[in-house]
């Protein structure tokens, strides 16, 4: 199965979040992260969606996308000329005999202790999928009581900007049916 | 310039701006402050007596004129009423246009009396849909609505208001052009890919244009004429396409797909060649994908780039508006001649020929004398003739219209296709009748279908819409009965209908005030029609009590492939025996 990072812009509307959930799962679409926040624009939404495509071409869901009306322009973005992070917030066992290893693991991951308790800690990391992948194994076995976890974001790598060209407005006349 | 008004009075001025001329509707609280500007307006209100009734009207209004249909419900149970026709528009790319009203703002979420998430239920159903709490947004709204359905590929869109921004006083200003960021179809065809279509076609030996319903609201039925008719390919038109093609032409091979005749399916299976218009390879035409025409290249034309590719490789995607592909389709092949480059067609063209002289269309009559539903519609086609616009339900009498009754021009074939509504047919003739009041509106349908919606009747004897109903009365589900005879035994398990004793279609009809009439002998039929033909002024209603096992042939079982076409049962034609 391959995945696949799509940047979809939106219009800032109420909805169009129930629309995009709601197309992937009557076409039977794998989403396999997502998350949705405002631009730079405050008229539109950005949508990176992780979808998992099996036995049908990408573009068959870029096209159904691209359908929605409040759908404004869908970019694939793939990991050599993109950046890609996520974020997780884990609530792991230490108490005075392992909180120094613990601490360890939190510096060799550059990750950051947020919350401090004195039989647990809680930790925050970020980056890309396989970096909290990695450090999930060296934590696990310290114990894990809770783990949360943010949908993928992703940009291009260089100047260019996908929201550039988006806004420019081409209005229709209106006419009488 | 703007001027203060109600959001009530601002959605009927919105319509009225939007060139509405007719709403199929029923009132109920929510969207009762629309009915009262509505009483005043110029447009049409036509009362149904169910919703769903008002949704596959606007959809038969709509398939008749090229128009945008209009319908209108309450919030709740009206809304949802809606559902049924609103999924079938999606489904056949009906322009329509659905207002309902909404609980107010305030008790949105609530579990309100009547309240129902229209707008969430029809997300998936329909092109777009909107809800408006804000009354200055009622135009704009409706602007949007209007363009959306009628652009593009044609579909339903939702117009859902809240009450108290029907209440509010607000300021009307229709406004002059919209702005839809995410939305803008592309309608201009690719010159490099008709240029590459056109090649393909010239080289082709075995060509066959496949004709799809986008034709027919696209406009494009005189185009393709000429492309056919420069060409000499054989064409064969979906079951949302008869009429764009006459089917008197001797190039016409009649429909493909599951009932379709021999001819066409096999121009498909043993074609090189696919030339695709604003069809979308629905299941029901190809049968089994895997075994589907295995030699053609495919070119694909669509207003919708997510139909191309979707179910069948494309060769050669084209996408934009049927009627501007057609037309440069014919000027690049044009351009192709001028150099020399000329399609042969001949052996492929004598082939089908043979192949449509050896399996026409056909029927036998019952033995025990009982009256075959094929033959009342063959009688009915030449009496009405091809001027009349025919619609039809779903089942055995649908696939039996759609082959006998011989349409010659577009917007005359109304149906429900893709989504398969039983009771689609008796309102949306009323529709059609109220677009086209000038020609004469037959609505063919079985007894099953007839009994969903029949409370129309009522609608159109008081608002003066006289269609005319032939019910093909074989007293039970006859698709489905006919599947129970080929795949299960003979088991007829909850498909005997007994209508030929109830109810009386006769004094139903008389019930409703229009003229029953019924036939059940084949020397009645003519006489039995030519009577509904002079009726003009209420509906007629004619009981055709047909024999109940006539099956609708030829048939490609589902799920399997078109090559296991059966032309009547245990009877599987012999393609090979000709020379390709």
């Amino acid at each position: 199965m391959s995945k696949h990072t799509l940047s979809v812009l939106v219009e800032n509307k109420p909805g169009v979040l129930a629309r995009v959930a709601s197309l992937f799962s009557r076409r039977g679409y794998n989403i396999d992260s997502l998350a949705v926040g405002p631009t730079e624009h405050p008229e539109i939404s950005r949508m990176t969606i992780v979808v998992a495509v099996e036995g049908l071409p990408l573009e068959q869901v870029t096209k159904q996308l691209n359908k929605l009306v409040e759908v404004i322009k869908i970019v694939e973005l793939d990991g050599a000329s993109s950046v890609n992070r996520e974020l997780i917030l884990v609530k792991v066992r230490a108490d005075a005999a392992t909180r120094g290893q613990v601490l360890d693991v939190v510096q060799l991951f550059k990750a950051k202790v947020v919350d401090v308790a004195p039989d647990a800690l809680t930790i925050q990391l970020t980056g890309n999928s396989d970096k909290l992948e990695d450090f999930m194994k060296v934590i696990e076995p310290f114990g894990v009581r809770e783990l949360v976890q943010s949908g993928m974001v992703a940009i291009g790598r260089g100047s260019r900007s996908i929201t550039d060209r988006t806004l420019k407005p081409v209005p229709v006349a209106v006419t009488a049916n | 310039m703007s001027e203060q008004v109600t959001g009530a009075q601002s959605l009927v001025r919105s319509l009225e701006a939007a060139g509405v001329e007719t709403i199929f509707g029923i009132p109920g609280g929510a969207i009762l402050p629309a009915y009262d500007p509505l009483y005043d307006s110029r447009i049409r209100h036509i009362l149904v007596r169910h919703e769903q009734g008002a949704g596959h009207a606007a959809q038969g209004y709509a398939a008749a004129t090229g128009k945008v249909g209009v319908c209108m419900a309450t919030s709740g149970p009206g809304a949802t009423n809606l559902v049924t026709p609103i999924a079938d528009a999606n489904m056949d790319s009906v322009p329509m246009v659905a207002v309902t009203g909404q609980v107010p703002t305030a008790a949105i979420g609530s579990d309100a009396f009547q309240e129902a998430d229209i707008r969430g239920i029809t997300m998936p159903i329909t092109k777009h849909n909107f809800l408006v709490t804000d009354p200055a947004e009622i135009p704009r709204t409706v602007a949007e609505a209007f363009y959306i359905a009628s652009t593009g590929r044609p579909g339903p869109v939702l117009v859902d208001v809240a009450k108290d921004a029907m209440q509010t006083t607000t300021t009307f200003e229709w406004p002059a052009e919209i702005n839809l960021a995410g939305y803008r179809p592309v309608t201009r065809p690719h010159a490099k890919q008709v240029r590459e279509a056109a090649r393909l076609i010239t080289e082709s030996r075995k060509p066959v244009l496949y004709v799809g319903g986008g034709v027919i609201r696209a406009g494009a039925s005189a185009e393709l004429r000429v492309l056919a008719e420069r060409t000499g390919i054989p064409v064969i038109t979906t079951l949302m396409a008869r009429g764009a093609f006459p089917d008197s032409h001797p190039q016409h091979l009649g429909m493909p797909g599951m009932h379709g005749t021999v001819a066409a399916v096999a121009a498909l299976q043993k074609s090189d060649l696919i030339i695709s218009l604003g069809a979308r390879f629905d299941d029901r035409v190809t049968g089994a994908l895997d075994s589907f025409a295995p030699g053609a290249k495919v070119i694909h034309a669509d207003i919708d780039p997510a139909e191309i590719g979707k179910n069948r490789f494309a060769d050669v995607p084209i996408v934009g508006d049927c009627r501007d592909v057609i037309a440069d389709l014919v000027v690049a092949l044009e351009a192709e001649a001028a150099q020399g480059r000329e399609g042969d067609y001949e052996g492929w063209v004598r082939f089908l020929a043979g192949i449509k002289a050896r399996y026409p269309l056909g029927y036998d009559n019952p033995a025990d004398g009982s009256l075959a539903p094929q033959y009342v519609l063959e009688r009915l086609g030449k009496i009405a003739g091809p001027e009349a616009i025919y619609c039809a339900g779903v089942g055995q009498h649908q696939m039996w219209a759609t082959h006998f009754i011989g349409y010659e021009n577009p917007r005359t074939w109304i149906n429900s296709g893709g989504l398969g509504t039983m009771g689609f047919c008796v309102p949306a003739a009323m529709g059609a009748k109220v677009g086209r009041p000038d020609a004469t509106v037959w609505a063919i349908d079985g007894d099953g279908c007839f009994q969903m919606t029949n409370q129309e009747l009522a609608t159109c004897t008081l608002e003066g819409i006289p269609i005319k109903v032939a019910i093909i009365n074989n007293e039970s589900l006859g698709m489905v009965r006919q599947w129970q005879t080929l795949f299960y035994n003979e088991r007829y398990s909850n498909t005997d209908l007994q209508s030929k004793r109830v109810p009386d279609f006769v004094k139903l009809a008389d019930a409703y005030g229009c003229v029953g009439l019924s036939c059940e002998s084949a020397d009645e039929v003519d006489a039995t029609i030519d009577k509904a033909m002079e009726i003009n002024d209420v509906p007629v209603v004619i009981d055709f009590r047909v024999h109940r096992d006539a099956m609708v042939w030829p048939m490609v079982a589902a799920g399997t492939s078109n090559d296991e076409i059966k032309y009547a049962r245990d009877l599987a034609p012999k393609f090979e025996e000709d020379e390709l």
